[in-house]
């Protein structure tokens, strides 16, 4: 109890005290895994809405392989990365191992079938009246596709908001494919893993608790988009 | 809907991945000031496999790194932390460039094969025997590490492991071997981590446990656990820097890593590793012990 309590004090030592450190931690974990999320969303939402709105053979294994990268450990996808990455790897001409895009690749990795899954299963859910409805006033594709996600904006956010969440909060791939070098390419997760392993349990929680903030800021701003226009 | 959808699927993925290229392709560090993308940049990136408890024990971050940064502005030093056995691993593979290690048979088999070109001492310092305060199997008392494990696994404390092929537990294996006994399987824990955490478990598990001092001091007040040998020759730590062979895989930045292993057997070097811990500590956590180049050692 007392070590939960240094912790929660250092942790405001941190923040309020302009620790430089700790704030270039934060700001990498943000925007590694924010770069993650939109890439994965760019790519995520046209694939899903490909998956649900299209007959095409093999159609349900397409989906179900989607659906088990969802599942996929971050740590098996680091370690994918990491191999692919590596100098002497196929990709090694890229030099990108060790290196915070590197980090935003295997994000990506892990974030695209979380979007792309439920996506998918967002529009699928979508009454076949509704889409025939769009089609018959005369929406061209493109627009079709745009309103149909609009209507599906809800648990689309839902989606967008589970992929932040399980990527800023992994530890596995990051730590592959970063190699959780001070200065360079730490992050709140493996700052954690490190604090802790040196027995550091106030810093270890005062960066656990900076990681639920951050989290809890980006999930209640994407929830009152998300919630906006309805009452109760 | 079927094929536009595709289509445009693809355009939009096109169009996303496109810019993440460009970004990826101007400076894989956006931490460094991104934008220099010239093969030179690259080529001063260097790549140091080092051991968690040399990384744990600070002196890489405090005192060696940035004394190289300030020597060598243009050249960025990536530290990769894992074992001595992973470390030798990563120098065979070419992915990394300096090796800073303390697995001195290992390391022998790793020159004869050619995998390095030099290879220099650099520190030294000793391990330890930890284990809780009541010492109920009389470690206190042992004259030697042989001596100790033996009564270890005579009394049945348990004793935990680092597991992982580390240079730490290498030097333990020696131990049992010279002892000549083993503890049975269930007071023989393995960890498979770092020394932190094998320390961790150590104290929660009231157990015995080999380590390197600089990793038990700096977390001392949390462990439950207490020094319990004097020096001893079987005892004896020995880091030593190896620069990996660029026959043997071309992209291994064999220059930098020459720097590197220059400056830690420097006088300079040799100083800020003597000095290292006895402001923290009020002791020194290694002995310098590099040999003075030149006189043909």
């Amino acid at each position: 109890m007392d070590l939960i309590w240094q912790g929660f004090v250092e942790a405001l030592k941190l923040l309020f005290g302009g620790n430089a450190d700790v704030y270039q931690v934060a700001l990498r974990s943000l925007w590694v895994s924010t770069l993650a999320l939109a890439v994965a969303s760019l790519l995520g939402v046209p694939l899903g809405a490909a998956l649900a709105l299209n007959r095409f053979p093999g159609r349900r294994l397409a989906i179900a392989v989607v659906n088990t990268g969802m599942g996929v450990p971050p740590v098996v996808v680091g370690l994918v990365v990491a191999m692919l990455l590596a100098r002497n790897g196929p990709l090694g001409a890229l030099r990108l191992l060790y290196t915070p895009s590197a980090m935003v690749v295997a994000q990506v990795l892990i974030a695209l079938p979380i979007v792309a899954g439920l996506a998918s299963a967002a529009l699928q859910q979508l009454d076949p009246g509704y889409r025939l409805q769009v089609k018959a006033l005369g929406a061209g594709r493109t627009r079709g596709v745009a309103l149909l996600l609009r209507e599906v904006q809800v648990p689309l956010l839902a989606a967008l908001m589970a992929a932040f969440g399980g990527v800023i909060s992994e530890v596995g791939a990051v730590m592959m494919v970063g190699g959780n070098i001070q200065g360079q390419t730490q992050v709140l997760t493996t700052g954690i893993v490190q604090q802790t392993r040196a027995g550091q349990y106030a810093a270890a929680i005062a960066l656990s608790i900076i990681l639920l903030m951050l989290v809890f800021a980006t999930n209640l701003a994407m929830t009152l988009i998300q919630q906006r226009g309805r009452h109760g | 809907m079927g094929r536009r959808i595709l289509r445009a699927s693809a355009l939009i993925a096109v169009a996303s991945v496109l810019p993440m290229l460009v970004a990826v392709g101007c400076g894989g560090d956006t931490g460094q000031g991104a934008g220099a993308a010239s093969a030179s940049y690259r080529a001063s990136q260097l790549i140091l496999a080092t051991t968690t408890s040399v990384k744990d024990s600070g002196l890489l971050d405090e005192a060696i790194l940035p004394a190289f940064a300030k020597a060598h502005p243009d050249m960025t030093v990536k530290t990769i932390a894992v074992g001595s056995g992973e470390a030798l691993a990563m120098g065979e593979r070419g992915e990394a460039d300096v090796l800073l290690v303390h697995s001195p048979k290992d390391e022998a088999a790793f020159m004869a094969a050619g995998y390095g070109t030099l290879r220099l001492p650099v520190a030294y310092n000793y391990f330890v025997i930890v284990g809780p305060a009541a010492d109920p199997a009389g470690v206190a008392a042992a004259a030697t590490a042989a001596d100790a494990f033996r009564v270890i696994a005579a009394s049945g404390a348990t004793f935990v492991s680092r597991g992982d092929e580390s240079g730490t537990q290498k030097k333990e294996l020696e131990i049992w071997e010279a002892a000549g006994v083993r503890p049975d399987a269930s007071h023989y824990v393995s960890t498979g981590q770092g020394m932190g955490e094998t320390l961790q478990i150590a104290s929660e598990k009231r157990a015995y446990t080999l380590t390197d001092l600089a990793t038990y001091l700096s977390m001392e007040k949390t462990l439950d656990l207490r020094v319990l040998t004097r020096q001893s020759p079987d005892l004896k730590n020995s880091y030593s820097v190896i620069i990996v062979s660029q026959l043997e895989h071309a992209s291994v930045n064999a220059a930098g890593a020459e720097l590197f292993a220059a400056l830690l057997v420097s006088p300079e070097g040799q100083r800020l590793i003597a000095a290292f811990g006895r402001a923290k500590y009020g002791r020194p956590l290694f002995y310098p012990d590099a040999e003075a180049l030149g006189t043909g050692g």
